[in-house]
């Protein structure tokens, strides 16, 4: 059941374009799968009228906490990611669908982030480990500051690196990153800017595997009301914010 | 205890002035965790067409200060899909189930609304003549008063039920159109529907919205949409629904004032899904705590001079 929930901000991370933020409910948690977001509403920002949708970047059931990983984009989420500690946040979740899990924990799983795109990555390779899978992690971004909080996606797995100027990893876009070429995978989960999920769409494709992808379209209501959010698919005009973010791309016509 | 109950006539009558505005709300489904459908006088469902349509390519929305443009152009399933597939999960809503009409020629709309005249569970439909972001039809009938005046009494001779229109902001004289739109034989009009904006990307050089052009709503409506509903109800006799930036229970007073009988909530419902319940207790509590004993009795209580 979605709820609406004045969270407290308990802590806050900034790493420069983006920070990472801890909010705590006052309520216990509603059950969120990995994939899903909230919109967020941000107050005393004149600038910002609708709410902000934001991936949730980690469920902490036991403290009814969740986290998340803003980008400083506009003013709503400059406003956002300028609180301190002790701000309250009104946010709308959970949101959208989530991304489908391994049948077998045999599976090879491939998590690839580009940018902020991380985000949601880190709680399905949580969930992941939980359920005896290691995955393999694939982060990328423009320089090495925009691989934030490498150091937690390592304590769940192996994390690879690309940076386009070369300052951390492997030179270049994820998609050229050798860990392609050495190693298998049956699931390939996304998150990035649109032109780099088509790039790791069109690579598994051509490689025929399986591959899951999670949109951000300009969205207002997040709840499959406006129907401003559609993304084009086999199914025609679809809600990104109810029946995505996340998307098989075999649905999709990228 | 505040007496709530409105009657808009023709067999319409909400528990209180509280409707949801279509397209802000789907099919009243995707609020039930934040809003008991009995709280509310009324829903308005999703603008429907006799066939289906696939609506605007995206990108379908852009905020502005305090207020947003959408171009989302009718996407729907039509109405064969509505009565087969939504009209059986959203019937036994425990408030009044509305349907809003659209069109692109007066087959479709005549078509559209004999068939919604068969489903015993829609007490209304409002039509929809105001929609900016379709090229044909549409609000291009809502900016005459032929147009209006031909839509609505070929519509009025199918629909026995009430049938309330909605009115364009986008025209030189909305009191004329309503006038006719009553003449034509509405039994109520609801107004205002979106204004037509635009707005650019100045880094890019290119337009926000996949149309150009979109319909703006939100806050920064409402003193246009008060004001319409105000020369309005100086114009006809049938009651007026008003809409148009509505976000709190303030607002909605001030409509009534103004001379709606009811409201309508749009945008707001995206900021605060739960706001359409909290408007009608706001509602009652301004009552209560000014002397009216019916909510009715507020409709056009403006002190002028």
């Amino acid at each position: 059941m979605k709820q609406i929930t004045d969270f407290k901000l308990m802590e806050s991370i900034d790493y420069g374009k983006s920070v990472w933020q801890r909010y705590r409910s006052p309520v216990p948690l509603p059950f969120i799968e990995a994939g899903q977001f909230v919109q967020v509403r941000v107050d005393d920002s004149p600038d910002t009228y609708l709410r902000r949708p934001i991936s949730i970047h980690d469920v902490d059931p036991t403290q009814n906490e969740i986290s998340l990983l803003v980008q400083k984009v506009g003013d709503g989420t400059r406003h956002l990611a300028a609180l301190t500690a002790g701000a309250m946040v009104n946010m709308v979740l959970p949101l959208g669908n989530s991304f489908s899990l391994p049948q077998s924990d045999r599976e090879r799983i491939l998590l690839v982030g580009g940018g902020i795109g991380i985000a949601p990555l880190f709680y399905l390779g949580k969930i992941l480990k939980s359920k005896g899978i290691t995955p393999q992690f694939l982060l990328g971004g423009k320089t090495k500051g925009d691989l934030i909080r490498r150091e937690a996606y390592e304590k769940i797995a192996p994390v690879a690196c690309t940076t386009e100027d070369g300052s951390f990893g492997e030179k270049g876009f994820v998609t050229q990153h050798s860990v392609w070429d050495h190693a298998v995978f049956d699931r390939v989960y996304v998150c990035g800017p649109k032109p780099m999920m088509k790039a790791v769409a069109a690579r598994c494709k051509e490689k025929d595997l399986w591959c899951e992808v999670s949109l951000e379209n300009l969205m207002a209501c997040g709840l499959g009301a406006c129907l401003c959010c559609v993304e084009n698919t086999t199914e025609g005009h679809v809600c990104v914010c109810k029946e995505g973010p996340i998307f098989n791309i075999r649905r999709l016509l990228w | 205890m505040v007496n709530e109950t409105i009657q808009l006539g023709k067999g319409l009558v909400l528990r209180n002035p509280v409707l949801t505005a279509s397209g802000t709300f789907g099919y009243g489904e995707e609020y039930t965790d934040f809003v008991s459908m009995s709280d509310l006088g009324g829903i308005i469902v999703k603008g429907t067409t006799l066939h289906p349509r696939e609506g605007n390519p995206y990108p379908r929305m852009a905020e502005t200060a305090s207020g947003m443009l959408n171009c989302v152009g009718l996407q729907n399933k039509g109405i064969a899909h509505f009565i087969e597939t939504i009209y059986p999960r959203i019937c036994n809503f425990d408030t009044n189930v509305i349907l809003n009409l659209s069109g692109s020629n007066i087959d479709d709309y005549v078509q559209g609304a004999e068939r919604i005249n068969a489903l015993d569970k829609i007490p209304a439909i409002e039509l929809n003549v105001s929609c900016p972001n379709v090229r044909q039809g549409g609000m291009a009938f809502g900016v005459s008063c032929s147009g209006i005046s031909q839509v609505v009494s070929e519509v009025r001779k199918v629909y026995h039920k009430h049938l309330i229109v909605k009115l364009s902001p986008n025209v030189t004289d909305i009191s004329e159109i309503a006038k006719a739109a009553e003449a034509a034989g509405a039994d109520s009009l609801s107004l205002i529907n979106t204004l037509m904006g635009m707005s650019i990307d100045a880094e890019t050089r290119r337009p926000r919205l996949s149309m150009t052009t979109g319909g703006l709503s939100g806050a920064c409506v409402k003193p246009v949409a008060l004001r319409m509903v105000w020369q309005v109800s100086k114009a006809v006799r049938i009651p007026i629904i008003g809409l148009g930036g509505i976000s709190n229970a303030t607002d909605a007073v001030e409509f009534m004032l103004a001379g709606a009988s009811a409201i309508q909530i749009g945008t707001a419902n995206f900021i605060d899904p739960a706001i359409s319940a909290k408007v009608v207790r706001g509602i009652a509590e301004y009552c209560a705590r000014t002397g009216f004993e019916k909510v009715s009795d507020l409709t056009g209580q403006l002190i002028v001079g």
